[in-house]
């Protein structure tokens, strides 16, 4: 299996331009938070602040690394920001409702998450239905469901009896560090392990450049972009998680617009809408860019109303400017 | 390939309906019952976002419950969808009920569909957010301004007539979202002038946006006194900022609205106080004004449904606690 995969006329970006890639991305990062600490030196570049940051791309960047796996295999999953919000409603209603111990609500709602993946990744191959279509659709239902199960009233986490979910996200091992941030860098060390170091990837990759190669190689290509998507779910439902960890409630009516972001963050980072071209470190990078971008433009109290006109003029730049660097390298 | 796409559609109706069944069970006045002569009046609120309209449509149901009307309560999924609400509307307008009750998340967009109800001789009563228009015959309303206006008045109290303070607004397109910043913004000027009064902020409502906004402001001015929250979103986000930041107990909190969070705040004293309206009563209010539309009657312009500030001292008076809800 793994020689016809090779055998491929897959476009596998080679290692240097992978990491050209990544260093572009991140430097860019590093410009605008540069930029950031010349305009607040006192301000802006603090631990605190810093943290604030990491912080504050947690969600962003659970839901991005989802996006990047479906996005990769030229895909795109519309359900993730209304997905998220009914997750963390099953989440409260395992552990509040049902009584349930965290560790089990948790492990739940991540195979909901994959449920919820699942019916995406089955819309999408064995109903044909266009990516698009199939996660627009997810999306509405998602948006819907999570008000009927929580019967439209958020859900209160108990601070006694759900403390260690909570403490998940605002509890601190390390003083003034809240944990989410090691649950998004877990997250991501789990995410750049699939898509690297396992078949999954591979097919994920292959797909996303050639469908029709990939089923012409034998792969069953429908049965790997359920599994694509369903992997994407449980990302999914680790933001509604962390978010729902965070607030200390599950919020039913939230979500909507969270899928943009995710989107964005991957685009940010690199990952072709296209398809057959991504990275997940490059994700990573693209969502705390959002949060750096966000949190500074708070910070030099710029008029908010320019912040949404700031954050798609860098998506714009960005994206231009991988694309010129693609097309001088096929030029090439 | 067909065949399935039927099944599937058949068998997602047939899920919803069971779902739809099963949450009416409770003897909700929405919907279900093809009661032929009772008047029906249609109410298009704000949505679901904020537990506000949970109360307001209780206090509508039970009203309509009295007085032998049938209603339904239907609003957007969030207070942002200013488009999909015009549809609500158009699509309330199509059942011909004998009044409609309008919150409007923007106060000019329904200009258009509100002429049409107007012409279909359908009274209209506009409730929570005033519309820039005079179709509606009355407003059954909190006065946004003179409340958030109150909720300056406590912020200097507790601040002193020193230091910065910023504001969490919710919207700012809304009536409801302008009026408080409007409102609080004059307050402030009046009651402590010397303050600094930053920027404000708008979070839609949504509590993780505003606690990264609380955060970036406290972080932008360390020597920041005290935030103001215009809604349940924005105050609990501001809350959890703050809490985040570990400055809780150290800047003065005053929000709007109530909800769990802020009620559990404002008892643990974390939250300094908040400006409740009374949604139940409003909810009433609506239908008793449709209704005596219906019959002819004559209304007053604006009907004040009130407001009170409440704080750890007074929160289970009875009469404050009335009006708040979980």
């Amino acid at each position: 299996m793994m020689s016809v995969i090779e055998a491929l006329p897959v476009q596998k970006p080679s290692a240097w331009k992978q990491r050209l890639q990544q260093l572009l991305a991140f430097a860019g990062l590093l410009v605008i938070f540069v930029a950031f600490s010349i305009a607040r030196p006192t301000l802006f570049p603090t631990y605190s602040n810093i943290t604030n940051i990491l912080f504050s791309a947690v969600v962003i960047g659970c839901l991005a690394m989802g996006a990047t796996l479906v996005i990769v295999s030229a895909g795109i999953d519309l359900s993730c920001g209304t997905g998220m919000a009914l997750s963390a409603v099953m989440a409260a209603t395992f552990m509040v409702t049902w009584g349930l111990p965290v560790w089990l609500g948790i492990i739940l709602t991540l195979l909901f998450g994959a449920f919820l993946g699942c019916v995406n990744g089955i819309a999408v191959t064995v109903l044909g239905l266009p990516p698009f279509i199939a996660t627009l659709a997810t999306m509405m239902i998602c948006q819907g469901l999570a008000l009927v199960v929580s019967n439209v009233h958020p859900i209160y986490f108990d601070s006694g009896k759900q403390g260690s979910y909570l403490w998940l996200s605002t509890g601190t091992i390390i003083p003034g560090f809240p944990n989410a941030i090691f649950v998004l860098l877990l997250a991501a060390a789990v995410a750049y392990i699939v898509f690297n170091k396992t078949i999954l990837g591979r097919y994920d990759v292959s797909i996303g450049s050639n469908q029709e190669a990939t089923a012409l190689s034998g792969i069953n290509v429908k049965k790997w972009l359920v599994i694509i998507y369903a992997t994407a779910g449980v990302f999914t439902a680790l933001g509604g998680i962390m978010i729902s960890a965070r607030l200390g409630s599950a919020q039913p009516a939230t979500g909507s617009g969270y899928e943009m972001q995710a989107i964005a963050a991957t685009v940010i980072g690199g990952t072709s809408l296209a398809g057959g071209k991504g990275s997940i470190i490059g994700t990573l990078i693209g969502a705390l860019i959002i949060s750096v971008i966000n949190n500074g433009l708070q910070i030099i109290m710029l008029p908010q109303q320019w912040q949404n006109v700031v954050l798609g003029a860098v998506i714009v730049v960005v994206v231009f400017i991988d694309q010129l660097r693609n097309k001088q390298a096929k030029a090439r | 390939m067909r065949k399935i796409i039927a099944v599937v559609a058949a068998l997602m109706v047939s899920l919803s309906l069971a779902s739809c069944s099963n949450d009416n069970g409770g003897g909700t006045s929405t919907g279900g019952s093809a009661s032929g002569d009772k008047p029906f009046i249609s109410i298009v609120s704000k949505g679901f976002q904020h537990q506000f309209w949970q109360a307001v449509k209780s206090g509508a149901e039970a009203r309509a419950a009295e007085l032998g009307v049938e209603i339904e309560f239907i609003g957007p999924a969030s207070e942002s969808e200013v488009e999909a609400q015009m549809t609500m509307l158009d699509n309330a307008l199509a059942k011909k009920p004998a009044a409609i009750g309008f919150a409007a998340l923007d106060s000019q967009a329904a200009a258009g569909t509100l002429t049409k109800i107007k012409d279909a001789g359908i009274p209209v009563i506009a409730f929570d957010s005033g519309v820039d228009s005079d179709i509606p015959l009355t407003t059954a309303a909190t006065d946004n301004k003179v409340a958030a206006k109150e909720g300056a008045k406590h912020m200097c109290e507790l601040i002193g007539n020193k230091g910065k303070v910023a504001l969490i607004v919710h919207d700012q397109v809304s009536k409801s979202g302008t009026d408080r910043r409007d409102g609080f913004l004059e307050g402030m000027k009046e009651y402590c002038p010397d303050v600094t009064v930053l920027e404000p902020q708008y979070g839609g409502g949504d509590q993780a946006k505003s606690a990264d906004i609380a955060k970036s402001i406290m972080t932008a001015n360390p020597d920041l006194s005290g935030i103001f929250g215009s809604n349940e979103g924005s105050a609990i986000g501001a809350l959890k900022g703050v809490q985040e930041a570990n400055m809780a107990g150290k800047i003065v909190l005053i929000g709007f609205d109530s909800g769990k969070a802020q009620l559990d705040a404002i008892r643990s004293g974390e939250m300094n106080g908040a400006i409740t309206q009374d949604p139940v009563g409003m909810g009433a209010a609506v239908v008793q004004a449709a209704v005596d539309a219906i019959d002819g009657k004559t209304l007053p312009k604006f009907i004040d449904t009130g407001f009170y500030w409440y704080d750890k001292t007074n929160i289970d008076d009875p009469k404050i606690a009335a009006v708040l809800y979980d």
